[in-house]
């Protein structure tokens, strides 16, 4: 089973004026992405703000409507979905965001929130229901009677561990993962990490992890998809992204992940300049103002997207 | 490093806050010193009292619930706990400035950049009319940022997260502090911002000779930035040296498990170790050493009674009973 | 305190504090923080309210004409018998005072009642469906906003007497559009909540959302809307009875009761200023009680 984006496009129109709104333009969040995620993968994809990641998991999960392109789940075109088979999408693919204090409903039960996924329509008797929140709540470390207990009776590791719990109690294929574990605490992270890290031998999941921290990124994934201004500017191996990343962008990216000890000084890359501005990015290559390895081609024609060695891909004029 | 006498000593500061729910000891004991030039990280997670310390070195602490009950603050051979609330505010800004994590909030929405900027120097240095845009431009070519006679008037939503920093960085430094105490300046901020925002701060450092206390929860920027760090838990320091030497050779406990906790980049890791349990209630702290509990080198004293000040080697030192002194 | 959290970027969310609030509100070791007056004063209205017939010592409606305007008891030809005097139909004003409370509550509870229901359900879905709903609802609710009061009363007057009934239906007529505006604002709020987009993904619909998700969480904003009409509403009634176009006499309607009066200020003045003051001690005491749950609950309202 696949999880696949072909030329994914999400535009968002701007309009102004007071009282007849007029188009002033598109903010090109996604622009054209190619991306896919095969059962049991894990795949990693990063980038800055106005990458478009974040507007990606949300056309993974539907919670947006792509402007063109398509959305394939096993093979099947998304918006030709009957109710059943979104259904049948709803409970594959499941989601862990950021915010633990956010992903929660205050004013309703850790049990009654993890078991929202289970559908209705299945007929799952209260018993059923009760004994798999339980048994997820187990997986994901927490104790069964913490199905009785509010949100605010836990810290923020705990609340992303019911997040989590609520994302496989349907057992999904998929987990799209947005930040999971920006928002916490240092040392929280590493136990949310080998949790994730766990559930996924363990419960035979695909993940894709969005995330702007490289080194969790690198921690969770088998494959890494690079994001810049709406676009994918690499993809490829994980191991391989990192220790041979072929984008000038991914070079900088990497170069500006601070290593973890004072005399290890990576190659610094400083990139001058800021992120493009989505209404009205940059011709060609819009990376071509920041880049260091800039060639006129670059202002003039977009790259293609090529595959230079063996499962790594990249969109640059350097191949 | 200079030998000079050092630009600040704080020591024993503690500040509690007054609830309903008990006494909050957020900074409980902290001592430090910074000379001119240097850069001391103070590195924590939330809860730490990183933040509250920043806050009671210019006796910010918001009142009536935050006191600061005990120490001293000796900047520059005063100690500034002992002040008139107008005599800190001709510290404040002039002499000690900062710098906070929310871009967003530090700037007014409502005010120009040139008039924000205007307002310190003003205040501080009484200039007026051509000199005080001078010192406006100098003070915003300082920190790189392109356009500066452009930007006078543009307001905050009309620049980057990444340019608000330097505008607010720009402010700080406009009067030539002696001390920048910056609290997470870059967690909002990209990661190529960030490395940016970094190598501009080192260059105006250089430059300037001031002395920064930079405050993150993210040991790569202290890795990269920090002459020395001192490591904070449950509102006291658990271990301080300089960056070298606590990296290389960590000797408290907590200390050494946030390094291992920690995915890296470079390496893929195959386990990250974690550290158990919560962090610590400041309400109801235990007696004896606040990371005990969670501590894998726990012994029975160490609940009982709070750890001795170890000296690892010159210059480093543990707040622990498992810490041991290298020998020279 | 957030322990184990580190601030999101920009966004700082502390949805769990509003449960605690709600809690903490009303807890009974908290009771030194509870605002006395307004408890009292409430209190003292709902008891009157509710055994009205064994506190009033006279019947409200028909008075004994031979002891039409006694004054008060502290004046010369004051009496015992009626403590706060008589009006010009020798009615006892202390009795009428007692039964008005019932009219007073009885109409705020039941409009708010009505006008709180249309109200929240028009915000509710005005605000999660947004689009085309949305901006049709919110048309209805400016119409609503900018209904003439006075006129709609005695238009409606002209077409049937004034009764009970319509003097409901006025108010909650004039009432709903507040309620949807300020539950709609709540919904945007709460839309944004990363466990509303959570429950889409979870597969559930948009009136399980509503019920489920929306709705509880907009209860303190409603608690704090509702209680700081009742005062709008008693006045309102008030206003309306002293036109002759609310509750029809001889109801006890403290209105009523003040037009009455009227003509007679200079010398009679004790059947205008006592049904007054019942009126502004009870507008009073619930604005206070409103302002207070206001800022336990919500202080994000500070502006109605």
């Amino acid at each position: 089973m696949m999880l696949q984006g072909i030329g994914l496009k999400k535009y968002f129109p701007v309009t102004s004026g007071v009282f007849a709104a007029r188009l002033r333009g598109w903010i090109k969040a996604v622009d054209g992405v190619h991306v896919h995620v095969a059962e049991g993968e894990a795949l990693g994809i990063v980038g800055e703000s106005g990458s478009g990641k974040t507007t990606l998991a949300k056309l993974f999960l539907l919670l947006e409507r792509p402007t063109d392109g398509s959305l394939l789940f096993d093979g099947q075109e998304v918006r030709a979905f009957s109710r059943h088979d979104l259904a049948r999408y709803r409970r594959s693919v499941q989601a862990v965001f950021q915010d633990p204090y956010s992903s929660l409903n205050p004013r309703m039960r850790v049990g009654d929130i993890v078991a929202e996924p289970l559908p209705p329509e299945d007929g799952l008797s209260r018993a059923v229901i009760r004994e798999r929140v339980a048994e997820v709540l187990e997986l994901v470390g927490l104790r069964r009677e913490s199905a009785a207990l509010y949100p605010h009776e836990f810290s923020g590791g705990q609340r992303q561990r019911i997040a989590i719990a609520r994302a496989i109690v349907t057992y999904p294929k998929f987990i799209i993962l947005d930040e999971p574990v920006s928002a916490l605490d240092v040392s929280i992270r590493a136990q949310i990490l080998n949790l994730l890290k766990g559930l996924q031998e363990r419960l035979q999941l695909a993940y894709v992890m969005i995330s702007h921290d490289l080194a969790a990124a690198r921690y969770l994934s088998t494959r890494l998809t690079v994001m810049y201004a709406g676009k994918v500017v690499e993809t490829g191996g994980c191991d391989e992204v990192y220790t041979a990343p072929l984008h000038p962008y991914t070079q900088a990216l990497l170069s500006a992940a601070l290593p973890l000890h004072p005399s290890l000084r990576r190659q610094r890359m400083i990139l001058p300049g800021e992120v493009p501005n989505p209404l009205n990015p940059p011709s060609g290559c819009r990376f071509h103002p920041r880049c260091p390895q800039a060639m006129p081609q670059c202002q003039t024609h977009e790259p293609v997207w090529k595959e230079v060695s063996s499962g790594h891909y990249t969109a640059c004029h350097l191949y | 490093m200079p030998e000079s006498s050092p630009l600040l000593e704080v020591e024993e500061l503690r500040t509690h806050f007054f609830t309903r729910r008990g006494v909050i000891k957020a900074v409980d004991g902290v001592s430090f010193t910074l000379h001119a030039g240097e850069t001391l990280a103070l590195v924590g997670e939330s809860g730490s009292g990183k933040s509250v310390t920043c806050l009671s070195l210019v006796r910010l602490v918001p009142e009536p619930a935050g006191r600061i009950v005990g120490g001293r603050v000796v900047f520059a051979g005063e100690d500034l706990l002992r002040k008139t609330a107008a005599e800190m505010r001709w510290v404040r800004g002039k002499q000690i400035a900062m710098v906070l994590q929310d871009p967003m909030t530090s700037l007014n929405p409502a005010l120009t950049i040139g008039t924000q900027v205007a307002e310190v120097v003003r205040l501080h240095q009484g200039l007026r009319g051509p000199s005080l845009r001078n010192r406006i431009l100098e003070a915003l070519r300082r920190l790189r940022i392109p356009a500066a006679e452009a930007r006078l008037g543009h307001y905050p939503h009309q620049l980057s997260g990444g340019m608000r920093q330097r505008v607010s960085s720009a402010i700080a430094m406009s009067c030539a502090p002696r001390l920048l105490i910056a609290d997470e300046p870059t967690t909002s901020l990209d990661v190529t911002i960030q490395a940016q925002y970094l190598q501009l701060l080192k260059e105006v450092q250089a430059q300037s000779g001031v002395a920064i206390i930079l405050v993150t929860h993210d040991f790569g920027i202290v890795a990269a930035n920090a002459d020395r760090v001192a490591v904070m838990y449950a509102g006291q320091i658990v271990e301080m040296g300089s960056t070298v030497q606590v990296f290389d050779t960590p000797s408290h406990p907590y200390t050494q498990a946030l390094l291992r906790c920690l995915p890296s980049v470079e390496l893929k890791r195959q386990q990250l170790v974690e550290i158990g349990g919560q962090p610590p209630d400041l309400a109801q702290l235990p007696p004896g050493c606040p990371f005990a509990p969670r501590c894998a080198k726990r012994q029975p004293i160490c609940l009982e009674a709070y750890p001795p000040t170890v000296t690892i080697q010159p210059g480093h030192v543990a707040q622990c009973y498992a810490a041991v002194p290298i020998d020279a | 305190m957030c322990v184990g959290l580190k601030r999101p970027r920009g966004k700082i969310v502390h949805a769990d504090q509003d449960v605690q609030k709600v809690r903490s509100a009303f807890r009974l070791s908290d009771i030194g923080h509870w605002p006395l007056f307004p408890a009292i004063v409430l209190a003292a209205l709902v008891f009157a309210a509710l055994f009205a017939p064994y506190l009033a010592r006279h019947d409200p409606r028909e008075g004994d004409i031979t002891r039409k305007s006694i004054p008060p008891i502290w004046m010369e030809r004051g009496t015992w018998e009626h403590p706060l005097g008589t009006d010009r139909f020798g009615r006892d004003v202390l009795s009428r005072i007692i039964y008005g409370t019932r009219i007073s509550l009885a109409v705020s509870l039941i409009a708010i009642g009505v006008a709180g229901t249309v109200g929240t359900a028009v915000g509710l879905i005005s605000g999660y469906h947004g689009g085309a709903v949305d901006a049709i609802l919110m048309r209805l609710t400016d119409i609503g906003l900018s209904l003439p009061t006075i006129l709609i009363a005695v238009v409606l007057v002209a077409v049937s007497e004034p009764s009970f009934r319509n003097v409901v239906f006025v108010i909650a007529l004039l009432l709903w559009p507040r309620f949807a505006r300020q539950i709609r604002g709540e919904t945007l709020a709460i839309k944004e909540q990363e466990y509303v987009a959570l429950a889409v993904v979870a597969g559930r619909s948009s009136s399980w959302i509503i019920s489920r998700h929306i709705f509880p969480n907009v209860v303190p904003t409603l608690l704090v809307v509702c209680t700081l009409q009742v005062g709008y509403v008693i006045l309102l009634e008030g206003s309306l009875s002293f036109l002759g176009v609310g509750v029809p006499p001889p109801n006890p309607a403290w209105g009523l009761m003040i037009a009455d009066g009227r003509g007679f200020l200079a010398t009679a003045w004790w059947i205008s200023l006592f049904p007054g003051l019942a009126m502004l001690l009870t507008v009073l005491a619930v604005n206070l009680l409103g302002d207070w749950l206001r800022d336990r609950l919500d202080p994000k309202l500070r502006q109605l």
